[in-house]
């Protein structure tokens, strides 16, 4: 059993074709811990003891978000730059995230081939989540490709909502019961629903 | 019934007129239900109502008012105050008693009736002057809480002094009225069990009610309170809150205590109960309705044709009465060291007699102590007495407190240190905003005239000033012209609109910060130059509307932005009512003013009705999808066919 806990930052939760019924998903998996920042934090005066508590406290920090910008919402932001402390997280004495993991699930309102270099985005979507992926590193931890969604927008149209919410779930509860493998998955440059790299239960 | 009615309506009637007209005045409720009481008393007695017996049944509503007088006291207090009580209580009895009968004595009355006149002249009004200290907010005073020692004492030694009296008897008016004292003393056997009983075992009752009032209330309160609260009914509180206070007195009568401190105790032993609030609110409202029932029946009980067939009279002894008991009073004020204004409170407070005079000259005249003829003519002297109280205490108000006040500005008050933000008002709005500018390290200078917040703010080390901001002389005292921000915090709207004026012309470079109590005084604010207004309960109500909204489910970061669209939205209209409201026309006939409302209004309820976005266009903005149609549209322009993927 790993600890897993997944932080979920959407705000305009209401509109959401997508985040919000992986969030709702997610809420309801067991033995996870499931933290609405929105919710937790509307007038973003985010606790920061609190935060660090639950990251020692959790082998594995997953952060649920539409990306905005090419980055994440702002309360999340709000969030790495109170709780990712000098000396908490990284820096002289800064390893108490050392070892665990941090690993994104993401929607982008683009189609794939936008995410490419011929595509009107122009980066793959990895080239704007490196922030993060270096963020991860500097706290010394691992970095497993994130659970992505592409054209999320069209999604109810397309019926892509119901198998990545799916997907989603499955991924947290292999993740929980340490059937994820994530060495394939840091090899991997996102994943998606269908290729996910879940080991068979025993 | 009919007749009920009639009565409940005329005297209601007659509060609901002269009190606002009083209040207005200045003059306070008590004198407006006595001058109600004196308007109607022609046409209470042509329709022979028996005014006497309807101030008995008001006289209740003193001791409610002991009750709520005992919740709003500790026990802790109430043994802090327990030397004043006995020692100036005591005194103030004696005293009085003793110099009203020397003077007697020298107007040729026997011993015995001026003991007994003596006795019934040295209690106070504990209904005016209780309902008056409580209005002018001065119970918690070094006057007024000496005022109510004497007033508690007082009301105890009642019960004695009824005891007492009856072996004053002249053997030459037993006759006449004997047939009276009997018919009383029939009605009062039937309910005080104790009189058959000895010494001890009277005692032994009395302490016993006594513990049982301490027990019961401490003990038997919550469950039965808890009992009520299964059936959801408000008024089954009211009833039990009467239930209670009535029961008690009840229980004093029969075992011949003072009901008054029988209910006083009780409240004093409910005083740290969680149901505190509860009874007061309860009974509030039964004891101002029958103190002013109270009130009134003093005033129509006024004998005029008896007052002007000795008006000299009467009014001399009313004066030399009220003189009297001033200076027993001002002297043992000295005594026991209640000074400055409170001493003036206090003298003049307690100078009149008191409607426990009227029960005891009644029962001084069954039981022959007091001839008839006299008896009339000092009920007279002790309503008189009691009409001039309120009087006293606008003496007290508009001419001794500013005295005072002015005297104590002078003197220890040089401001000495200036701060770069200056406090206007140190109230429950000002400390906090104090408190946060200390906090984050400013200095500032705190203007306030409230001696008694002061000194204790002065305990806790922090830098207050006593003094009227709106003096310009104080104003520059404290820094004025230095100062970069004026918080204006004081409890008087019209004072604050006045101090934003003078400073917005006079030092046009400070930053004022106001808290305005509603709407209308932001409009008068505004006007007066304030542009950093901040309504005092807008905030709280946000945040309780707020928390309805998440009660209801809401996700609270929706409910956030809700609050915050309706406040820019409510700031906007406020401002745009603002720049054209003006103070010298009365809202509803300024044009401007009108149109602005309305077309407001018609708004709001476009927006009601869905017909409009206005309001919630601008909490929506964020993060509303595009259309599926124009997210297609976009991606074949960019080149990608949404269909394919």
């Amino acid at each position: 059993m790993s600890k897993l806990i997944v932080y979920y930052a959407h705000p305009g939760h209401k509109y959401s074709h997508v985040n919000q019924v992986m969030a709702d998903a997610a809420g309801i998996v067991d033995n996870i811990t499931f933290v609405d920042l929105y919710r937790d934090y509307p007038r973003f005066d985010i606790d920061v003891n609190v935060e660090q508590k639950r990251l020692w406290e959790h082998d594995v920090v997953l952060l649920q978000f539409p990306v905005f910008w090419y980055s994440t919402p702002s309360i999340l932001k709000e969030w790495q730059d109170l709780v990712l402390e000098h000396g908490f997280a990284y820096g002289a004495g800064g390893d108490r995230l050392e070892g665990k993991k941090l690993m994104l699930a993401v929607t982008a309102a683009g189609p794939e081939e936008a995410y490419t270099h011929k595509g009107y985005q122009h980066y793959p979507i990895r080239v704007f989540l490196t922030p993060l992926e270096q963020t991860a590193r500097l706290c010394r931890m691992r970095f497993p490709a994130p659970y992505v969604l592409y054209s999320a927008l069209q999604a109810p149209v397309t019926g892509t909502v119901q198998p990545h919410v799916d997907g989603y779930r499955r991924l947290l509860e292999a993740i929980r019961d340490d059937r994820y493998d994530f060495d394939a998955a840091e090899k991997l440059d996102v994943v998606g629903y269908e290729n996910l790299p879940i080991r068979a239960k025993d | 019934m009919d007749e009920i009615l009639l009565l409940a309506f005329l005297f209601l009637v007659a509060g609901v007129i002269a009190v606002p007209i009083a209040s207005r005045l200045g003059l306070g409720s008590v004198l407006g239900y006595l001058i109600a009481g004196i308007a109607i008393s022609p046409l209470l007695h042509q329709l022979h109502v028996d005014v006497v017996s309807i101030q008995h049944i008001a006289e209740f509503g003193v001791v409610m008012m002991l009750f709520l007088v005992g919740l709003e006291l500790e026990p802790r207090m109430l043994w802090s105050m327990r030397h004043r009580l006995l020692g100036l209580g005591g005194l103030q009895v004696v005293l009085t008693a003793a110099a009203v009968m020397v003077i007697a004595r020298m107007f040729g009355q026997t011993w015995s009736v001026a003991l007994a006149v003596g006795l019934v002249l040295s209690l106070s009004s504990t209904a005016i002057v209780l309902q008056t200290l409580n209005e002018k907010g001065l119970m918690k005073s070094d006057g007024g809480q000496s005022s109510f020692s004497v007033l508690l004492f007082q009301d105890i030694a009642v019960i004695p002094l009824l005891a007492f009296i009856p072996l004053l008897a002249l053997p030459e008016l037993m006759d006449v009225a004997g047939a009276a004292a009997a018919s009383d003393d029939a009605h009062h056997v039937s309910l005080n069990l104790v009189e058959r009983l000895n010494g001890w075992q009277r005692a032994l009752v009395t302490a016993g009610a006594i513990g049982l009032v301490v027990v019961g209330g401490s003990f038997l309160t919550r469950p039965v309170f808890r009992f009520i609260a299964v059936a959801r009914l408000r008024e089954l509180f009211t009833a039990f809150a009467l239930v209670l206070v009535i029961g008690i007195a009840l229980l004093m009568i029969v075992v011949g205590l003072s009901p008054a401190l029988g209910t006083f105790l009780a409240g004093v032993v409910l005083a740290n109960s969680e149901y505190r609030h509860e009874l007061e609110s309860d009974i509030e409202p039964f004891k101002g309705l029958l103190l002013g029932l109270f009130f009134i029946t003093v005033g129509a009980a006024i004998r005029f044709d008896l007052l002007f067939a000795n008006l000299g009279g009467v009014v001399t002894m009313t004066f030399g009465l009220i003189a009297l008991k001033a200076m027993v009073l001002y002297t043992l004020s000295r005594v026991f060291k209640v000074s400055g204004s409170d001493r003036w409170l206090f003298t003049l407070g307690l100078a009149q007699a008191g409607e426990f005079g009227f029960v005891l000259l009644t029962f001084s005249v069954a039981n022959s102590v007091i001839p008839v003829a006299l008896a009339d003519q000092l009920l007279l002297v002790v309503m008189l007495s009691m009409l001039l109280t309120p009087l006293l205490f606008i003496l007290y108000d508009k001419i001794i407190a500013p005295r005072f006040t002015a005297s104590q500005e002078r003197e220890p008050d040089e401001i000495d240190e200036q701060g770069s933000v200056l406090i206007a008002g140190h109230g429950r709005f000002g400390g906090i905003i104090n408190r946060i500018l200390l906090s984050a390290g400013f200095k500032t200078t705190v203007v306030d005239y409230q001696s008694e917040q002061l000194e204790m703010l002065r305990a806790f080390g922090v830098k207050v000033y006593f003094g009227d901001a709106m003096r310009p002389d104080l104003l520059h005292a404290a820094g004025i012209e230095e100062a970069k921000i004026l918080v204006v915090a004081i409890d008087e709207r019209e004072s604050a609109t006045e101090l934003i004026h003078y400073v917005t012309e006079n030092h046009p470079h400070v930053h004022i910060v106001v808290r305005a109590m509603d709407r209308l005084h932001v409009y008068e604010l505004w006007n007066a130059g304030a542009r950093d207004i901040i309504r005092e309960t807008f905030d709280s109500s946000l945040r309780a509307g707020r928390s309805a909204l998440e009660a209801l489910g809401m996700h609270p970061y929706d409910a956030e932005r809700q609050v915050r669209g309706f406040v820019i939205n409510d700031r906007e209209q406020m401002l745009s009512l603002a720049s054209v409201y003006d103070p010298d026309i009365p809202a509803h006939e300024n044009v401007e003013y009108v149109e602005k409302t309305k077309d407001f209004m018609d708004r709001y309820e476009q927006v009601m009705q869905g017909n409009s976005a206005a309001f919630g266009s601008r909490l929506d903005r964020g993060w509303v999808p595009p259309s599926l149609e124009d997210v297609e549209a976009e991606e074949e322009q960019a080149g990608n066919d949404p269909e394919e993927v």
